[in-house]
């Protein structure tokens, strides 16, 4: 019989937890990229690609089997190693936080007694991680704008690294509140607090002002409309992707999505509850859809958004982002401290 | 044992990573170099049962201070470095000095380890490293020095707004000097092509 504490049986598990969820992801993350075109295309009044496949279901596997077959083009004037490791740099950090986000309560396999939570790495600053990872992003980016040698492609890296860095600050403020109030850096943790009261514990009611500075943030963090500049076409072609092609392309295009599959499930994990809702105590893989929901929910108002704002101008972005954002997100740190303060020695009383 | 030879491979790649940086001509190699010397630290810290140092590590270093010199190095795109002659002369036999006193600690250290009848105890039993310790001891019994130090970072923000928008009666000296207008315009964005 298996011994499931014996160390080397827990990393395999979680190598393969790993593995999993990397899978999972991306398919989840190449569907997306057919949902996008194809609510845009609704809201836009055209058909989108349907003609692939079973009504369009086989489009993303046609287009990166065309991103694989194309020309590997490396410009002659670029820095070559820098150019072949940015895209390297951009999927990597936005892949690795996945890991930490808990899709499912704690779940016992039938007629065995062995029983886990659904989270493939748990650990006590789960929190401090992915804001630590996705702050190593940014160099994908900027190393991509600088080693093309490209105007357009500097332009690019320079406008993104300046707002990812105005807006990571805000982003990482506007948490804060959730970690008051739960007084816990461990996502799995943040969850489990969130049940009960028939969904009007979930953090969203205690943070409203926190989760839309986030919102925002993620947002702008993501690079997508209506804080789409690193890439404005019709000011800088593609930004700091526009040297790159075939499948160095098709990494930073998965980097972009993937990250906004990971900023979706922070902000069903922080503020919707993650995997609670109606009947997760009696049959707990019905997490695992709720999460997946709330989840699906995020990507669909980021596919809204982009057919429906116009893009900011570069100033707009950096006034918004300092004078209005990062003040806001201070006060809400102010009133949440107050309030647990004030909590708290009511409870003394 | 497991945990040693992961131990080898990371503190290999921060040596390596650091000599990388100083011989590195290129400054962006140079601050790529630090990156990874830093990420590498960030992993001994998780090692060590320290999370949340080796998180802050990140966030801090890598995520912030080096994005702004990277930022810098391409905005000034900074030439390679050229060999200046050696004015200081005197300089060289200090830092052999300096340098013999750093060995003989880290010999010291060593020593001592290896003779002393300490033995630690296993350290993921022990929650040194843990976020809410650490919170407890800064609030608690470190209190003053932390507040100190922040007081220190803000004088020193303070400082730097108050150094960067001087406001002189004269017009502001300008920055574009000769040299950096020509490095700096876009045509040249870098001269490090292979």
């Amino acid at each position: 019989m298996i011994n499931w504490d014996n160390p080397l049986v827990q990393a395999g598990l979680t190598m393969a937890g790993i593995f999993v969820a990397f899978n999972v992801v991306l398919m989840i993350v190449a569907y997306t990229v057919l949902a996008e075109r194809r609510v845009l295309a609704f809201i836009q009044g055209r058909v989108g690609p349907n003609r692939v496949g079973f009504g369009g279901m086989l489009q993303p596997f046609a287009d990166l089997l065309k991103f694989i077959f194309k020309e590997e083009i490396i410009p002659d004037k670029s820095t070559k190693f820098i150019y072949l490791l940015a895209p390297i740099i951009a999927i990597t950090a936005a892949l690795m936080t996945i890991i930490v986000y808990p899709f499912g309560p704690k779940i016992t396999i039938p007629f065995t007694n062995w029983s886990f939570e659904l989270v493939v790495a748990r650990f006590d600053v789960a929190l401090l991680y992915v804001l630590a990872v996705t702050s190593v992003g940014v160099y994908g980016i900027m190393l991509a704008g600088w080693s093309s040698n490209n105007k357009y492609s500097l332009m690019g890296g320079l406008r993104s690294s300046a707002q990812l860095i105005s807006y990571e600050l805000s982003l990482g403020l506007s948490l804060i509140g959730v970690v008051l109030i739960n007084s816990t850096l461990d996502l799995y943790n943040i969850v489990e607090q969130q049940g009960g009261w028939f969904g009007l514990q979930w953090n969203i009611f205690f943070q409203p002002l926190g989760f839309l500075i986030y919102l925002i943030s993620a947002i702008a963090e993501t690079n997508r409309v209506p804080f789409d500049l690193p890439e404005a076409e019709t000011e800088l072609v593609a930004g700091f992707h526009t040297e790159y092609s075939a499948l160095k392309f098709a990494l930073f295009f998965m980097a972009e999505y993937v990250n906004m599959f990971t900023v979706s499930m922070l902000a069903a994990t922080l503020f919707l509850g993650g995997w609670q809702g109606p009947g997760v105590g009696i049959l707990p893989i019905l997490g695992v859809f709720y999460f997946l929901g709330k989840v699906l929910f995020f990507l669909f108002l980021y596919i809204w958004l982009r057919g429906t704002l116009p893009r900011f101008r570069f100033d707009q972005l950096m006034n918004f982002g300092w004078k209005y954002l990062l003040p806001l997100a201070l006060l809400n740190i102010i009133l949440t401290a107050t309030f647990v303060l004030l909590n708290d020695w009511l409870n003394w009383f | 044992m497991f945990t040693v030879i992961l131990f080898i491979l990371l503190a290999g790649a921060a040596i390596g990573c650091a000599v990388a940086m100083v011989a590195q001509r290129n400054p962006l190699y140079s601050a790529i170099s630090l990156i990874g010397v830093f990420m590498a630290l960030s992993c001994l810290y998780v090692l060590l049962a320290a999370p949340f140092i080796a998180a802050v590590q990140v966030i801090v270093y890598a995520g912030a201070i080096m994005v702004l010199v990277v930022f810098v190095i391409m905005l000034l795109n900074v030439e390679e470095e050229e060999r200046r002659p050696l004015r200081l002369r005197f300089l060289i036999p200090v830092s052999v000095a300096l340098a013999a006193v750093l060995f003989a600690e880290a010999a010291f250290i060593l020593y001592y380890v290896q003779t002393s009848a300490y033995t630690p105890q296993d350290s993921a039993a022990s929650n040194v490293g843990l976020t809410s310790s650490i919170g407890i001891g800064l609030f608690t019994k470190y209190l003053l020095p932390f507040e100190i130090t922040s007081v220190l970072i803000l004088m020193a923000i303070v400082g730097a707004i108050s150094l960067a928008r001087r406001v002189t009666a004269q017009p502001a000296p300008t920055i574009m000097t000769t040299t950096t207008a020509r490095s700096s315009s876009l045509r040249e964005v870098h001269n490090a092509g292979d």
